[in-house]
């Protein structure tokens, strides 16, 4: 069993088979996590190349340790001391890349559907660290691989999504990959950050927090995306954190034994109250463990093995 | 393509006193259990170290320690292998360091799985001595492995194949075959 696309770009892509194996293969890789000499040789002479146009902590550093973990050569391209200042393309700076031997490329960058373009143009792996507002996999795989952790099962669960559902990647990779496995989404946010056709994605859309929070088993927290919010989509951020903040109150809604979950890098006190954050019902530390082992596995998945038949 | 079953080397009986004997000798060389920790390969190694420290138990009245190791992160053909192995997950309850570890595996031939369980053994510490159990040795080593333990040697050719079945995994009675492909 291996996965159809040699490329990580969506989980809108992916079958759920696939999805289950990533979840799987995962598990497995986080013992490894666990050691005390935390190296196999799996990925030995294998090279990934980090090429992200977007800043980033945990994703590039996650995908960094995923390959050395399993002893792959990485090097990062943070496109700020590169030659793409100097004006070089994307095509180019890809092609580049691949000459040099480069077997699986992770990108992250601001315009969606350019990890389509790069998959297009370099014949090595490409992997979506998050392209624009499109998909962001590898977060929505660790956000699935948390919840299952946590829950046991994804079918069934009802889940709720807070924040600007319209400017993110990371709902939309959430959305494809819960529904996939048989979960209720519901998203909630400003109206003005809902997307236009939610149900035609499969889940409920609704601008008041409180009904998307009562009964939820698990609530996501976005990130308010501060950096993507010069359109005036809301009024200020007091008002925001007021109506949409997630606080002791509004998680009380939720089911008593509700998981909260945040892809981080987290506005406190914006989205998200402090007092929740760090509450026993937040995964927000174990979902940065679980994305090396989900990424770990995409590696292990994409190149640990032979050509595909 | 099919496969032909050619002849049946080991019944349930024979398997059941293979390991008992196995049991025994495991005891013997380590003057008891201290320390002892048995690690089934997957997949027939895991049931088959099951069973020995079960047996073990009966004999010394305590049980050893058992752990999982899975090698497909350490295999040696996974870039010429077509099909990509699944990953399971390496259970080991224990610390390895300065413990005497049995490995068990259901059958010895060119001995690249224990090349591969031997350096996931050792990534995870320094084990005081490893050993090796196997319920049958087919011959036609590819590396300087031998086994200290062994249930059955078993003269073969390389056209066949030879298969363990066993209750918990397969479903039916234990035996251990010898195939041909078509």
């Amino acid at each position: 069993m291996r996965l159809k696309s040699k490329h990580v770009l969506g989980l809108r892509e992916m079958e759920a088979e696939e999805i289950n194996l990533v979840l799987d293969t995962a598990d497995s890789m986080k013992e490894i996590i666990g050691r005390e000499i935390k190296k196999v040789p799996t990925l030995r002479g294998r090279t990934l190349v980090t090429l992200f146009y977007e800043p980033s902590t945990r994703t590039r550093t996650s995908f960094e340790l995923a390959g050395k973990y399993m002893s792959a050569d990485t090097v990062n391209i943070a496109t700020t001391t590169s030659a793409v200042v100097k004006g070089e393309t994307l095509k180019d700076t890809a092609r580049t890349l691949e000459m040099m031997g480069t077997d699986v490329l992770v990108m992250r960058h601001p315009i969606s559907g350019s990890c389509h373009l790069l998959a297009r143009t370099v014949s090595c792996s490409v992997i979506n660290a998050g392209d624009g507002m499109h998909e962001h996999p590898s977060q929505g795989l660790l956000d699935l691989y948390t919840i299952r952790q946590k829950k046991g099962k994804i079918a069934g669960l009802r889940v709720a999504i807070v924040g600007d559902i319209l400017h993110s990647r990371v709902a939309r990779s959430n959305l494809w990959g819960l529904t996939k496995l048989g979960a209720e989404v519901v998203v909630t946010g400003p109206s003005t950050l809902l997307p236009p056709a939610a149900q035609e994605l499969g889940v409920r859309a609704t601008s008041r927090v409180e009904e998307a929070l009562e009964g939820a088993d698990v609530v996501n927290v976005l990130r308010l995306q501060l950096e993507r919010q010069k359109g005036g989509l809301f009024p200020s951020i007091r008002e925001y954190s007021r109506m949409f903040g997630v606080n002791r109150e509004r998680l009380a809604l939720a089911k008593p034994d509700v998981l909260l979950m945040h892809p981080g890098p987290m506005n406190r006190g914006v989205e998200l109250s402090s007092e929740v954050a760090d509450s026993v019902y937040s995964s927000i530390n174990e979902q940065v463990t679980n994305g090396v082992a989900v990424r770990m596995a995409l590696l292990y998945l994409l190149l640990g093995g032979g050509e595909a038949a | 393509m099919g496969v032909k079953e050619k002849a049946r080397i080991m019944d349930a009986e024979a398997i059941r006193r293979a390991l008992s004997r196995i049991a025994h000798e495991i005891i013997e060389r380590n003057r008891g259990i201290k320390d002892l920790l048995v690690v089934g390969i997957r997949r027939r190694g895991v049931p088959l170290a099951q069973r020995l420290c079960d047996r073990i138990a009966e004999i010394e009245g305590a049980r050893p320690a058992m752990g999982i190791l899975d090698i497909t992160l350490y295999r040696d053909d996974l870039t010429t292998r077509s099909e990509q192995p699944v990953v399971h997950r390496t259970e080991i309850p224990v610390d390895v360091k300065g413990k005497k570890v049995v490995l068990v595996d259901d059958v010895l031939y060119t001995g690249r799985t224990i090349r591969a369980a031997l350096d996931a053994l050792m990534d995870l510490g320094r084990p005081e001595l490893i050993q090796l159990a196997v319920l049958v040795d087919r011959g036609h080593r590819e590396l300087p492995i031998r086994a200290d333990f062994v249930g059955k040697n078993v003269p073969t050719s390389r056209k066949e194949m030879v298969e363990l079945r066993l209750n918990e995994v397969d479903g039916t009675e234990d035996m251990v075959l010898i195939v041909e492909k078509d």
